[in-house]
């Protein structure tokens, strides 16, 4: 098993969730795990990437090679495309429809969609709007999670089972709320995939 | 013993926490600023009752440590590479003195200047300073590495650095802890001159630092850090350093890699290693993550001998981190690219917070030298640096912790007027006070903004040394009082403030200018901390 995953978005948008919760998971499955992450000066509004790779066998680097990611999973739509020279030809794009935009010349947002929906696997939703109707607008990093995890060779149980153990400090609210957006996620993503 | 998920740089906290630390020492500095956080949040650390702080600078940090070491007590002190350029001093003549308890300095670089004003090498003043180095590959070596160095530091009586780039401080594995050491009790060093570096102490001490080298390589060569992997291709061999050894490595995940390689993480290098590689192989390749060092002392000045490739003689880029694919290009392996960034994608750069303190201060000044030729203004080193892109455009230089004073005082002294100079409260306190110093003893005309957010805003919100404190401080030095100004850096206070910023442009000596309000970052988090505090109650 090798997962190589892109998280990508802007900074304080949430990716570094994602990477726990897929984390966490992996870890209890017994895998390995390398995770790179950008701190410091680029977290102020600036785009920011994780590098997460999961294998069954040790990972040597913390960057994952140009072209060979089996994943991008964008919680930005522009922010997804940042990042297709790591994308392998067989490789998903799981991105959030809903722009963030906090800079002037933001390209017209129907291009944006449009080339995502050019690369040849590809979950474009509208996460912002699950979330709220799964309860808090928070949660949109867990419903983009959940359109990926039909694509993530782990099983659905063990993302549950990590966002229980990482939530459950703050509380049985906070962790329904992101169960909840987790299954419309993943609802979504079954339904595009058929 | 208990398996956790870490960062590169909580990695080193935990080791150190868990090899017998009794204080660590550090200014907060990217990529480096979470080792010392892991420990300041560690109960554990608490409970052992571990010195944890934020230091000035880095040069008091270091100060601090070699004073702890001097005591017979471990003890770590870390710092961004630019950071060590301020702490040199001490860094260099600490070498010299020796340590007494076991230290590490670590050296957090950052190759391709993620968040830094440059790429150095902390590998080359560490030869400069003749100290050893340690240079871990993954978290688990890190770990590792950091128990080790506190024995070769007491045994051999020397700091120890350990270096690490960003994508090692910054990616998180898993790391399998050891048990822990108790901390030492104090015992002061046997000879009580060894740190009383007088030049006829000195020059006996150099010695005694010269001849530390022999036993340091010999442990460079037998510690295991170093390896040499048997290859039977020996058209090629392969020497890497520090994680350039996992980009290679990442080459060959499914196949064995038919070239002999060294792996280096310890240094002084060893020679009797590097030896055995050479005289196997036709040619050699350098692959490190960072300056040339390796490549440059292997070629020498004539480069006469075996042909050596890197980023010297061009297989390898000259500047910039190695990733994977620079590792394949060079190896002549099939490089791999997914498809090209669409031409619609517009760069995001990082930018000030909506609500940020410092957008209304910029917008005052700027409306003030608005009537002035432009070029003006001295800044410094944290999140107001960001003043210098659009749509502010208002700041001429970023140099080094400290530089926007002193500039702006040279620039005045030749004559240019006004000479504004802009530095944080945390930067001012780090490196600031001294060069004001220097402004009310020459009585310079200059206008100096000391933009108090009440944080280190940059790295993540930690405490700032003059919390509270600035307006005393200032006036200590000298600052007359009636042109030491408060503003309200708000949208209401604009015209007001104007005003004063122009009344002390035209000054003829120093003024100093205070606006404050609280970084937006972290104004939630210490009301939600205050309102704790006060249920407690």
């Amino acid at each position: 098993m090798k997962k190589d995953i892109i998280l990508a978005g802007v900074g304080g948008q949430g990716i570094l969730s994602i990477a726990t919760v897929i984390g966490v998971a992996a870890v209890n499955l017994g895998l390995h795990l390398k995770q790179a992450e950008v701190h410091g000066m680029s977290q102020r509004g600036g785009d920011v990437q994780s590098h997460l790779r999961l294998s069954d066998k040790e990972v040597m680097s913390d960057l994952i090679p140009f072209g060979k990611a089996d994943m991008i999973i964008s919680v930005e739509p522009m922010e997804s495309l940042r990042y297709l020279p790591y994308l392998s030809k067989e490789g998903w794009i799981i991105a959030n429809s809903k722009p963030f935009i906090n800079f002037s010349n933001y390209p017209p947002i129907e291009n944006v969609i449009n080339e995502i929906k050019a690369q040849h696997h590809n979950v474009v939703l509208d996460a912002d709007k699950i979330a709220r109707e799964s309860g808090s607008l928070r949660s949109a990093n867990m419903v983009i999670l959940g359109a990926a995890s039909p694509f993530l060779d782990i099983a659905f149980e063990n993302l549950e089972e990590s966002i229980r153990f990482i939530f459950g400090k703050k509380g049985e609210d906070i962790v329904n709320v992101n169960l909840k957006a987790l299954n419309a996620g993943r609802d979504f993503a079954v339904d595009v995939v058929k | 013993m208990q398996k956790l998920v870490l960062l590169g740089d909580e990695a080193i906290a935990q080791a150190a926490i868990d090899a017998g630390i009794s204080g660590i020492y550090a200014y907060p500095g990217t990529p480096s600023t979470e080792i010392t956080e892991y420990v300041q949040h560690s109960k554990e650390a608490k409970q052992k009752g571990i010195r944890s702080n934020w230091s000035s600078n880095e040069k008091t940090a270091y100060e601090s440590a070699l004073g702890m070491s001097y005591t017979g007590k471990r003890t770590m002190v870390c710092m961004k590479h630019v950071g060590l350029n301020v702490a040199a001093d001490a860094f260099v003549n600490s070498a010299i003195t020796g340590a007494n308890g076991g230290m590490i300095v670590v050296a957090a670089d950052d190759p391709s200047m993620h968040s830094s004003q440059n790429e150095q090498d902390s590998r080359i003043l560490s030869k400069f300073a003749f100290i050893p180095v340690l240079e871990p590959v993954n978290q688990q070596e890190v770990y590792d590495m950091v128990h080790y160095g506190f024995d070769i530091s007491e045994k051999y009586k020397i700091p120890v650095m350990l270096r690490i780039t960003t994508r090692l401080a910054h990616s998180r594995a898993g790391v399998q802890r050891k048990d822990s050491r108790e901390q030492n009790e104090i015992s002061l060093p046997k000879n009580l001159t060894q740190f009383v570096l007088l030049p006829a102490i000195a020059r006996k001490q150099y010695k005694v630092l010269l001849e530390k080298q022999v036993p340091l390589e010999a442990e460079s060569e037998t510690s295991g850090f170093n390896k040499y992997f048997e290859g039977e291709n020996k058209k090629l061999g392969i020497i890497a350093s520090g994680i350039g050894y996992n980009y290679l490595m990442e080459n060959y995940v499914d196949s064995k890699c038919s070239h002999p390689v060294l792996k280096i993480s310890q240094y002084p290098l060893p020679h009797k290693l590097i030896q055995k590689i050479a005289k196997e192989c036709d040619e050699l390749l350098i692959l490190e993550e960072g300056f040339p060092l390796i490549e440059e002392m292997l070629k020498g000045y004539l480069n006469v001998g075996l042909k050596i490739q890197g980023r010297l003689s061009g297989e390898v880029p000259r500047d910039g981190e190695l990733n994977p694919n620079i590792v394949a290009r060079s190896l002549g392996l099939t490089d791999t690219i997914g498809n090209p960034i669409p031409s619609l994608v517009t760069p995001r750069p990082p930018s000030l917070c909506a609500g940020c303190p410092h957008i209304d201060s910029y917008l005052d000044l700027n409306a003030v030298l608005a009537e002035y030729t432009p070029g003006r203004v001295f800044a410094d080193i944290g999140c107001y640096t960001l003043g210098a892109l659009p749509p502010y455009n208002s700041v001429n230089s970023c140099v080094d912790m400290g530089a926007s004073i002193t500039m702006a005082k040279g620039a005045s002294d030749a004559g240019l007027r006004p000479a504004v100079a802009v530095i944080g409260d945390s930067t001012f306190t780090h490196s600031g006070i001294t060069g004001l110093l220097d402004c009310v003893n020459d009585k310079t005309p200059v206008t100096i903004f000391i933009l108090d957010n009440a944080t280190t805003g940059m790295t993540g919100g930690q405490t700032s040394a003059a919390m509270g404190r600035l307006e005393d401080i200032v006036k200590g030095l000298g600052v007359e009082e009636e042109h030491i100004n408060i503003l309200n850096p708000m949208r209401r206070y604009h015209e007001e403030n104007m005003k004063v910023i122009q009344d002390e442009l035209n000054y003829e000596g120093v003024s100093v200018i205070i606006p404050r309000r609280e970084c937006i970052q972290t104004i939630g988090k210490h009301k939600k901390e205050a309102k704790a505090k006060e249920e407690a109650k």
